[in-house]
């Protein structure tokens, strides 16, 4: 056990903090989830992916540092600490690019990951379908080889980015006599190709962070698909991983949270002590944050000793869902009658990152796998818990 | 930057863990518990054997020489397996407080060689605790008097005892006179290191804690998985897994944080307390969490005398307000949280 950073693992925070410095916008940019702030966050991916900082972890000759889960963790907290923009291209970055990496084909890597670090193609996830949610394995959606095609017919639903992303990923039916997780395949597809139709949905806070997507006879090539035919239920099961694992949520993200909270209560200490559980909990917000560092701190080491992600994984993400949820409650019961004000508008100054961090804490428990899901797995694969 | 621990550390970590699950079973420890003094000598014995007395207790007195990192994966099991043992106070604490003295002391010369041999047992006595735990049976107390440490023997105290609801804890009121033949350190170095025994104390504690929460939930698994009502295992029911995967993740987001602690006190690092102070609080709802849920799966069984859950979820609240409540680690957390330009944030998880 070293609990400390090498000397070069000090010289490339030094490197990463500078940068940051140096490019981080002086403006926050707009949400994403507008058509001009998802191209102000385009051009941020490829400044981003300028100086080499878009997928650390990539090798080197795909865009990336080749840098390993210490450093990415170095990198993240330097990222948050910038407060730089939320990644826009985060289905693509850290979730799919680690299956492609393991999937993929070297034609695939190469036609997809530079362009992806490069913002140039934007992604969005296609798992859930209106009668597949949680059941993820209920999916009825089909893609059926027709020649060097597949032809693909159904509907996704709750499509993250979908509204104005490039590129989609997601599991299809390709054997439609399959059951459940058989005769399922991963497949890759333009968002613009013949045959989609996209119905973006309105979220809490107005605006279309995910989509419906309809599939008329929609022709893609087979080069498209990751993995074997049939075995895409597998294929996306990695990708799950990550996503509760550790590349979705780093924790800096929450620690600058929990640290912004801190100066919030710090703010408004005296009306806020009038409530002794506020204190109490800025406090506990504190400690989840930098106890969700340490575990992934303490997961990164074992990994980097040749050991595996594990079905605890599933406790990150109740634990990280939670925590998020607790911080934004906790900075709106201290901001009190303001809380309310949208968060575009000048009064809101203070309050309107918050609320908008509050509305979007409301869904973590929901997605990347419910946190009842969640508990199953726990219960089922961690504890050994009968079905 | 490395959070594992060696192979050494945990194949030691792992034949202790299996040592006691023979020799540590539920129905010894109720034995020792309907004892007299609470203690068994021939547990004690058998702890010295495998060398836990003399982990920490420095080569040149015959002892191992480890330290605190060693100490906390070791603590888990002890914690694990409910180990009624005045252990920690005198193969660690006392080992702790004997290295601050002169390498002529008594403490050093005489009594370190008898506690890496586990033929000694120290208590140590801090107002901190209201009490002394193993006060009776100790060959030596290690007492506080306005910061100055003074090593006073049985022959000297008066002990009245106050049973604890954990029966297996032996806690006494002690009367005693310091006289400068007592006085082992003044309150200049003696201040410091009362912290340092504190804070050690605190890890210890966290880890036993976190070892307890992983046995009561390990309890509730096994006997949720038996258990049949409506024609299946409760286990197999939603609700009940839920209770039990909220204890797990309490336990492995506690873990990291006790681990961090025990490393920080190993380096002296200033920000040791308040790790201290969090790996107590999270160790703390770890095991109040596991008691409250272990009892929850375990119905009306978890209410008796008779099931073995009992043991461990008394031994948990009895640890959680020892050295240090939850008020005081708390208190001690927030103030070092909400100081000025506090270390706080991403980047600033270990200190640098």
């Amino acid at each position: 056990m070293r609990l400390e950073y090498t000397e070069r693992q000090k010289k490339f925070r030094t490197e990463v903090r500078e940068w940051m410095a140096a490019n981080v916008p002086k403006q926050p940019l707009q949400s994403f989830d507008t058509r001009e702030g998802f191209e102000q966050h385009r051009a941020w991916e490829a400044k981003l992916n300028e100086g080499r900082w878009s997928a650390v972890t990539w090798p080197k000759e795909l865009g990336g540092r080749s840098s390993d889960l210490i450093d990415w963790l170095i990198f993240e907290e330097e990222y948050w600490r910038a407060s730089a923009p939320l990644r826009v291209n985060q289905n693509g970055v850290f979730l799919l690019a680690p299956t492609l990496m393991e999937y993929g084909t070297d034609e695939q890597k190469a036609r997809f990951l530079p362009r992806m670090a490069a913002g140039q193609d934007i992604w969005a996830q296609g798992w859930s379908e209106p009668g597949a949610g949680s059941d993820m394995a209920a999916i009825r959606s089909k893609a059926i080889k027709d020649g060097d095609h597949y032809v693909i017919n159904g509907q996704k639903t709750w499509s993250t980015r979908a509204a104005f992303a490039d590129w989609c990923f997601g599991l299809f039916r390709t054997d439609p006599d399959s059951q459940r997780h058989h005769g399922l395949t991963f497949v890759l597809f333009p968002l613009d190709l013949p045959g989609i139709t996209i119905r973006p949905i309105k979220q809490l806070n107005g605006l279309p962070g995910f989509a419906e997507i309809f599939f008329d006879n929609v022709r893609v090539p087979v080069a498209n698909r990751m993995g074997p035919e049939g075995q895409g239920w597998n294929v996306a099961m990695a990708t799950a991983g990550f996503e509760r694992g550790l590349m979705l949520r780093s924790p800096a993200r929450f620690q600058k949270t929990a640290h912004n909270l801190v100066a919030l209560y710090q703010r408004h200490r005296e009306r806020a002590d009038r409530d002794p559980s506020i204190r109490d909990a800025v406090l506990k917000s504190y400690m989840d944050a930098e106890a969700y560092a340490l575990s992934t701190y303490q997961t990164a080491s074992r990994l980097l000793r040749g050991g595996q992600i594990g079905p605890e994984a599933s406790t990150n993400k109740i634990f990280w869902s939670e925590l998020d949820l607790l911080m934004h409650e906790t900075a709106l019961r201290i901001l009190g009658a303001h809380g309310e004000l949208m968060p575009d508008t000048a009064a809101a100054a203070e309050s309107g990152p918050w609320l908008d961090g509050f509305l979007f804490a409301q869904a973590g428990p929901i997605y990347a796998g419910s946190n009842e899901i969640q508990r199953n797995i726990i219960a089922e694969r961690m504890l050994g818990l009968p079905r | 930057m490395d959070f594992t621990f060696t192979e050494d550390q945990l194949s030691l970590r792992d034949a202790i863990h299996k040592f006691l699950m023979v020799e540590a079973a539920p129905e010894l420890l109720r034995e020792i518990w309907e004892t007299e003094i609470g203690r068994s000598a021939e547990l004690r014995a058998k702890l010295a054997d495998q060398g836990l007395t003399a982990l920490s207790v420095p080569e040149a007195y015959g002892g191992m020489g480890l330290g605190d990192v060693d100490w906390v994966l070791i603590q888990q099991e002890l914690g694990y397996y409910a180990i009624p043992d005045s252990l920690t106070a005198t193969a660690y604490l006392a080992v702790y407080l004997s290295k601050a003295l002169p390498e002529n002391s008594a403490l050093k010369k005489h009594w370190l060689p008898k506690i890496a041999d586990g033929s000694a047992r120290v208590a140590v006595g801090h107002p901190i605790n209201p009490f002394v735990a193993d006060a009776a049976n100790a060959n030596l107390l290690l007492l506080w008097h306005d910061d100055e440490l003074h090593g006073v023997l049985p022959a000297d105290v008066t002990l009245t005892l106050h049973p604890s609801i954990d029966s297996s804890r032996r806690l006494y009121r002690v009367a005693w006179t310091p006289t400068a033949k007592s006085r082992l350190c003044g309150a200049d170095k003696g201040a410091a290191l009362w912290q340092g025994t504190i804070d050690r104390a605190g890890v210890a504690i966290a880890a036993q804690l976190l070892g307890l929460a992983q046995r009561m939930l390990d309890l509730g698994t096994d006997y949720a998985a038996q258990r049949k009502q409506f024609g299946k295992p409760i286990g197999s029911f939603q609700a009940v897994k839920h209770h039990l995967a909220d204890v797990a993740v309490k336990i492995e987001f506690a873990r990291p944080v006790v681990q961090r602690a025990a490393y920080a006190l190993s380096r002296h690092d200033p920000q040791a307390a308040r790790y201290v102070s969090h790996a107590r609080l999270a160790a703390g709802e770890a095991a109040r969490l596991a008691a409250r849920k272990g009892i929850q799966v375990h119905g009306a069984m978890g209410y008796t005398w008779e099931a073995d859950l009992q043991m461990f979820m008394k031994r948990a609240w009895a640890l959680d307000a020892i050295w240090g409540d939850a008020i005081f680690h708390k208190a001690r957390l927030a103030e070092a949280v909400l100081a000025d330009g506090a270390p706080l944030g991403p980047s600033e998880t270990f200190t640098h």
